[in-house]
């Protein structure tokens, strides 16, 4: 139950968009992010529009997935929808509710600004709905490989979080027994006040961060045991491999970003 | 016996803190291809070898070879290539996300090739029968299965010895006779080396040499069938001798005409066998 929390998210399909490379699909999202700002007028959404709807296509994902992304973000939508409407006084006067009025341009702006939030939460759902976590990771690390040589511990963070990705069903596996155990001599997670109910996750948590630590220590010396000396000298067995279709959606980003420059309104 | 591949010579250890040596004055030699078990009570020192064996402690006094290296900081790493080593905890040593990767770490630790890398990963696997579960997640494999990953990780990086430390004391009967079946095989197959560090002697009945340790102290080396004669002796050092041992001496002192100790339930029953059709 808990676990599809975490992995419910990536969908394993068969598609352009997951075999495509996790380097280029990160760099895809970070460009994308840039350049939704450029958009300010109906043509220039409408571009950003087209492109990710055909992305979405692309990647055969349904759109129930999509919508599950959007639905926690929903309420943030609406309510800087809300504000514009009320509060930015620009253009005309559309209607008038004796105590509020409401301008053309803030209805526009609003409208603007919480289609810009679904377009950027629809691109970023979509990279971790086609990715697997690990090839992300695998793709961080080598997108950030250039910044060792300023001492930054790029492999480190990289081992770091494939670690956790592979121990987080184990220590769910944990907790549902110590909860069971806890559960058995007296303890109730799921009634009464919620100050109770705070108050029982102590148990819970207490024997969790014990074992986490030795379950870390005995990680470590395994590791150490078989020959891991840090990210210097090491080859990946995991490989990443860069095609055609890569370069080309980058490519089209590229056609994106001239497109949105030249019908942007100034 | 063959060619010595590791000697220890008056290893001693003692913990930080700790008032008694772990390991006291400790020389043993483990000859090419055998199968030793080293058992012992808890707190017996059997642990702490398993770890001065790798590396991961070193002794105070006296020295370890490995393969002609003298153990020390700086041969260390040299000497791990040789070693290989299973742990207790199955989760615990399982550093990649899938068995492939998994088995993959060791390699890459070591700057292995790429094609180089998949052929030995696969080759580990086919050894250990586990090459049907290549992109298996480790919380979707039983104990006994993540062990044998875990041997095939060993494998992988083709050393001589492979240590056992505890391996199997936390898997149920199956899981058990699973890994000792796949290193029995390794074994046969002149592969590898195996010292299993074990407090049960009914996995230390199948190695061809025992080596018994009570407080530190090497207490005693034998064949199995010697370390069982001691039956008493063992049992006051914490050690429960195997079932078939014991039934064979109860039947013997009933007057029973057997053949001395069965270390296996097999022997017992096949001699019983016998003894029945001629009676």
């Amino acid at each position: 139950m808990l676990d599809k929390m975490i992995f419910g998210r990536y969908v394993p399909l068969d598609s352009l968009v997951h075999r495509m490379d996790p380097r280029s699909k990160l760099l895809l999202v970070f460009f994308f992010v840039c350049i939704v700002f450029l958009a300010n007028n109906l043509i220039t959404y409408g571009i950003l529009a087209v492109f990710t709807l055909a992305l979405i296509a692309l990647s055969k994902i349904p759109a129930r997935f999509l919508f599950n992304g959007l639905k926690p973000i929903l309420f943030l939508i609406l309510f800087t929808l809300l504000l514009h409407i009320l509060f930015t006084k620009e253009g005309d006067v559309i209607y008038d509710f004796g105590f509020i009025e409401i301008y053309e341009g803030g209805l526009r702006q609003g409208l603007y600004i919480s289609f810009r939030f679904t377009l950027l939460i629809l691109v970023t759902s979509l990279l971790t709905l086609t990715t697997s976590p690990i090839s992300i990771t695998d793709g961080l690390e080598q997108l950030l490989g250039p910044l060792k040589k300023w001492k930054m511990p790029v492999h480190e963070l990289a081992l770091m979080m494939s670690i956790s990705l592979r121990f987080i069903p184990t220590l769910m596996e944990e907790t549902e027994k110590i909860m069971k155990a806890q559960t058995a001599r007296g303890v109730d997670f799921t009634s009464g006040p919620i100050k109770e109910r705070v108050k029982s996750i102590v148990p819970l948590l207490v024997p969790l961060f014990v074992s986490s630590f030795k379950r870390a220590e005995e990680l470590a010396i395994a590791m150490e045991a078989r020959g891991y000396r840090g990210g210097e000298g090491r080859t990946k067995y995991r490989q990443l491999s860069w095609h055609a279709v890569d370069t080309l959606l980058l490519c089209t980003l590229a056609v994106l970003t001239i497109l949105l420059l030249l019908f942007r309104s100034y | 016996m063959g060619e010595k591949l590791v000697s220890l010579n008056d290893v001693t250890f003692k913990y930080e803190g700790q008032d008694r040596n772990a390991v006291d004055c400790v020389s043993f030699d483990v000859y090419k291809g055998e199968w030793l078990a080293i058992v012992g009570h808890n707190g017996s020192g059997k642990s702490t070898l398993a770890k001065l064996l790798n590396g991961l402690q070193f002794a105070e006094s006296g020295s370890i070879t490995i393969n002609d290296i003298e153990l020390s900081e700086a041969t260390v790493w040299d000497a791990r290539k040789k070693v290989g080593m299973v742990f207790q905890n199955p989760d615990n040593q399982f550093v990649g996300t899938t068995v492939q990767d998994d088995v993959a770490f060791g390699l890459e630790n070591l700057g292995v090739q790429h094609q180089m890398m998949v052929e030995r990963v696969q080759n580990a696997l086919n050894k250990v029968q586990m090459d049907q579960f290549l992109n298996q997640e480790p919380h979707h494999l039983s104990g006994g299965q993540k062990q044998r990953v875990a041997i095939a990780g060993v494998l992988a990086l083709q050393p001589d010895i492979i240590i056992l430390d505890e391996a199997t004391s936390m898997l149920d009967p199956r899981g058990r006779e699973e890994v000792l079946h796949t290193v029995r095989e390794l074994k046969d197959e002149n592969i590898l080396t195996v010292i299993s560090i074990t407090h049960d002697l009914e996995e230390a009945a199948k190695a061809d040499r025992i080596i018994v340790m009570n407080q530190g102290l090497l207490y005693r080396q034998g064949t199995p069938d010697e370390i069982f004669q001691l039956e008493g002796e063992l049992v006051e050092l914490g050690l429960d001798i195997p079932f078939s041992v014991k039934l064979g001496k109860a039947l013997r002192e009933q007057g029973l005409n057997l053949a001395d100790s069965h270390l296996t339930e097999e022997e017992l029953v096949k001699d019983l066998c016998e003894l029945n059709s001629r009676m």
